[in-house]
């Protein structure tokens, strides 16, 4: 989902770099709000931060034939809130801009808006729509990471057709064209991250019952906590 | 139960990634004798598609710094992958030791 430097015109960059900026700053202060006052949670928000570098390190090959990552935005999203995301997510991206060439510094606000944005918040989103619905914890955290993953791509798609519309179909058919290749070739992928974030999730449930109560992820198994 | 479940997600992911692998034949050579290539990255084929959307669209910028080559690259992304998993090995091993211990507490106090 990384835009390369210079694919994007400067209009469309400033335009995005404006849209994602509110989102960190406030991110960012609501993170050390929280660590200021459960410092004890400080671990777990490296676990999200750690599980995003991880995830968005590797390529995986997808059944189109060509390869693609994961983002690992899901996990953080579920347990911190979405805002907590966007300066994580800004952090591995930046990192990848600067020393890899992935991705790019004059594109970080339109990456960031994908990738550390749409994806936290629609995964913490569908989260709580799942748990409203009362199903099981597994299935909502596999449901949101996995949706959560495939909607940065999109989001990615939709931001290249609007700086490249097709000079016949216009926007749409752009958006098709980026969409095959961005989301299509994600879809096995977001179902591994869905998989590797509810396997995360229950070694959290588990080894860190209390700190999950506090952040009120309710896990289903409180009562066996309580006992 | 929980163990079995997470064992056959993990399963899952493996059969995941390693269908692609298995699925995907390379396409003959074309007529020039170029070899086709097979799981290029997904953003090098956007890089592609805007060529072929806007012919004249010039990236107006250039990364500060590029990996000199592809195994300085793989390396940095193998650094950014060992950084992670290392962090969720700490955790995860601390976090389990806490349990353990604080559960042979609960019984020794208990008796």
């Amino acid at each position: 989902m990384h835009i390369m430097e210079g694919f994007l015109p400067a209009k469309h960059c400033i335009a995005w770099g404006i849209a994602s900026a509110p989102f960190v700053a406030y991110g960012l202060r609501t993170v050390t709000k929280r660590v200021r006052e459960y410092p004890e949670q400080r671990m777990l928000i490296g676990v999200a931060a750690a599980f995003t570098f991880v995830l968005s390190a590797l390529k995986m090959p997808s059944v189109t034939g060509s390869c693609s990552h994961p983002t690992g935005t899901g996990l953080g999203a579920i347990l911190f809130g979405p805002a907590a995301m966007a300066p994580i997510g800004a952090v591995v991206l930046l990192f990848q801009a600067i020393l890899l060439a992935h991705g790019g510094l004059t594109t970080l606000g339109a990456n960031i808006f994908s990738m550390a944005i749409v994806g936290p918040f629609a995964a913490a989103a569908i989260y709580r729509l799942v748990r409203a619905a009362r199903l099981p914890f597994g299935v909502a955290v596999f449901l949101a990471a996995t949706l959560g993953d495939l909607l940065t791509y999109v989001t990615t798609s939709v931001q290249l057709a609007l700086a490249f519309p097709d000079p016949v179909g216009g926007f749409w058919a752009s958006f098709t064209k980026f969409a095959t290749v961005f989301a299509v070739t994600q879809v096995p992928l977001a179902i591994s991250e869905g998989f590797l974030t509810v396997i995360v999730c229950n070694a959290l449930a588990r080894l860190n019952p209390r700190e999950l109560q506090e952040m009120r992820v309710a896990t289903g198994s409180e009562q066996e906590v309580q006992a | 139960m929980k163990r079995h479940q997470n064992l056959l997600m993990a399963l899952a992911v493996v059969v995941l990634v390693a269908l692609p692998l298995w699925m995907v034949h390379k396409p003959a050579p074309g007529p020039d004798g170029k070899e086709a290539e097979i799981f290029a990255g997904a953003d090098s084929q956007a890089e592609g598609l805007i060529g072929r959307i806007d012919p004249g669209y010039r990236p107006w910028v250039k990364p500060l710094m590029e990996p000199p080559s592809g195994e300085i690259e793989t390396l940095l992304f193998a650094l950014q992958a060992a950084l992670g998993a290392g962090f969720i090995g700490y955790w995860y091993g601390s976090a389990s030791t806490r349990a353990r211990l604080q559960r042979e507490q609960e019984t020794t106090t208990s008796c």
